[in-house]
């Protein structure tokens, strides 16, 4: 590379000048990116240790399965959500028979909004709406927790205590988020497809037994084992991302604050981009 | 000194981290000390000198750089180095000691009783009863049995403190660790927690190695000090040899490294330590040029 003469630096000279402002750019890229890999590998080895303590505590004798925690943890992380999985599926379920019924009527095809409530809610908004549910109600939590115990030297105390903090902690939050986002996937679709039942009864005015009768004939078994697959993957990414963002938090209270809306974003982010994943997936599948 | 009676050897450790703008930044810098086995050891120093990194390191919560830091408890039969052990080696180690850290660090979800109770259901097969046992003699030893069914949250900095020790000695441990056990604390209550930490020595016959920058707390608890500065060990010794440091007048102490233990142990506002005259003196002291 040629030497810029004496007493002039890089911006005398344009062509170089830009090479040095792509290499920056460049360079900052490469490090995102290189933080974007290793965030993905912090949680593939957060999964997989997490993975490793569930398979110990289930098949190797003495390896406790912290039955208890997952107890409290269900209750905290799946009962305390089924108010407000439900009221949101209600919801979803009503905005979508009124937002189908205009372009159905006008095919004459009103009770086909049973196919279309059904259909959306089982295989797509069931899981999807309970997830981003969960991860703002149980996720953010989750890691403002753990978060608040890495400051609080709690995490450093199990570890100098001999204790794992993934099986002690994130093992039971995770098997119960699991869990949990199956079980609220179930009752999601149940009271989803129910809210569109009772607005095209009572608003739409069709007939109990026709609406029932489609939304038979359009679900399959493949529709809710796609539906509810997605929801147990939905419940890994919420427990993972949360328990991850809490283990890492630096910087005191601010620090957890940042931890908890790094987890909403993030749980928001990764559930749609795996939905469309699985969509696509499904869709090349024939599923 | 016999090599059975040193519990913890720390050769020529190196710790470094990395500031926000990717230099790294050696906060431990070539330490080496030996604990030995029943003794108090304060290690002291200024803020940043790197005295928690050290303890941290000790605990095997940081990785290190370089060096060595060599574990020879009981029924050992040669010393382990914890820089090279596995996790599950390294527990194995964890449950000889015990920690009491800064802030108490109880378990916010758990009662007192439940918080001392821990390590025993983790690390041990007794029935129930007998760590019932256990948590009540435990909980009597730090004064703390009035409160055994109150949530941390509940007690003041010195209770949660004195529950922390409770926990901490659960296992019956070799060696003790205080991080900062009088911060925060008012003297009446650091000095209760002071005569504890001493009873406990006494009682249950253990190595104790505290970190704090108190020098009231370190002079009574002391068998012998280490002094840190910079990441460096600038003396090693007796306690009288630091209470002869610290009643010295700063113009009949010679040498660099003396003249600024004098001025930290006497909390003097100005000297080595503090003067930008000082300063560079202590870096030709620590070699920098």
């Amino acid at each position: 590379m040629s030497e810029a003469p004496a007493g002039k630096d890089s911006r005398g000279w344009p062509a170089r000048a830009a090479v040095e402002s792509v290499g920056r750019t460049a360079h900052r890229q490469g490090r995102r990116v290189h933080g974007q890999f290793a965030y993905a590998g912090g949680l593939a080895a957060l999964l997989g240790t997490t993975a490793r303590w569930c398979y110990r505590g289930l098949c190797i004798p003495g390896v406790k399965f912290r039955r208890q925690a997952l107890a409290a943890q269900v209750v905290r992380v799946g009962l305390r959500a089924v108010p407000i999985v439900a009221l949101v599926q209600v919801f979803i379920g009503v905005i979508l028979a009124l937002q189908m019924a205009p372009t159905l009527q006008s095919y004459g095809q009103l009770e086909r909004i049973a196919d279309v409530v059904g259909i959306a809610i089982v295989r797509e908004l069931g899981p999807l709406i309970t997830a981003i549910v969960l991860s703002g109600f149980a996720g953010a939590s989750i890691a403002a927790e753990i978060g608040a115990m890495v400051e609080a030297e709690e995490i450093k105390a199990l570890r100098a205590h001999a204790l794992d903090p993934l099986h002690f902690l994130v093992m039971p939050r995770f098997v119960a988020t699991v869990l949990a986002m199956v079980a609220l996937c179930v009752i999601a679709n149940a009271v989803g497809v129910c809210g569109g039942f009772l607005t095209s009864l009572l608003v739409l005015d069709l007939p109990a037994a026709t609406y029932i009768d489609f939304t038979r004939e359009a679900l399959q078994l493949k529709d809710y084992l796609t539906g509810l697959g997605k929801a147990g993957v939905f419940g890994v990414l919420i427990s993972m991302i949360a328990c991850h963002e809490g283990l890492h938090v630096t910087g005191g209270a601010v620090g957890v604050g940042r931890a908890t809306t790094a987890t909403v974003v993030k749980c928001i982010v990764a559930l749609i981009g795996t939905d469309a994943l699985f969509t696509a997936v499904f869709y090349a599948w024939g599923i | 000194m016999a090599e059975r009676d040193v519990v913890i050897t720390v050769r020529d450790l190196v710790k470094s981290f990395r500031d926000d703008a990717g230099r790294e930044v050696r906060v431990l810098d070539g330490v080496s000390l030996d604990v030995r086995r029943g003794e108090t050891l304060v290690i002291m120093g200024g803020s940043g000198c790197g005295k928690s990194t050290l303890l941290n390191c000790l605990i095997g919560e940081y990785a290190i750089n370089s060096g060595r830091i060599l574990y020879q408890t009981k029924n050992m039969r040669q010393p382990a180095d914890i820089t090279t052990l596995a996790d599950a080696e390294l527990n194995e180690i964890r449950k000889r000691f015990g920690i009491l850290f800064q802030s108490g660090a109880l378990f916010n979800s758990l009662t007192l009783a439940e918080n001392v109770a821990l390590p025993l259901e983790e690390h041990s097969n007794v029935d129930p009863a007998v760590i019932e046992f256990v948590v009540t003699m435990k909980l009597q030893q730090v004064k703390m049995l009035a409160h055994r069914d109150k949530m941390p949250a509940q007690l003041s900095g010195g209770q949660k403190k004195r529950a922390g020790l409770a926990r901490a000695t659960a296992l019956d441990p070799e060696i003790l660790f205080y991080d900062e056990p009088s911060a925060g604390l008012d003297p009446v209550t650091s000095a209760a927690i002071d005569e504890l930490m001493m009873d406990l020595s006494k009682k249950l016959l253990v190595t104790s190695v505290v970190v704090t920058h108190e020098m009231d707390s370190a002079f009574r608890i002391a068998d012998r000090m280490v002094m840190l500065d910079r990441g460096r060990v600038l003396r090693v010794g007796p306690r009288q040899e630091f209470e002869a440091l610290r009643d010295a007048r700063p113009e009949d102490v010679s040498g660099d490294a003396d003249r600024l233990i004098n001025q930290f142990l006497n909390g003097y506002g100005s000297g080595p330590l503090t003067d930008a005259e000082g300063l560079s003196e202590f870096e030709k002291l620590i070699g920098v040029t």
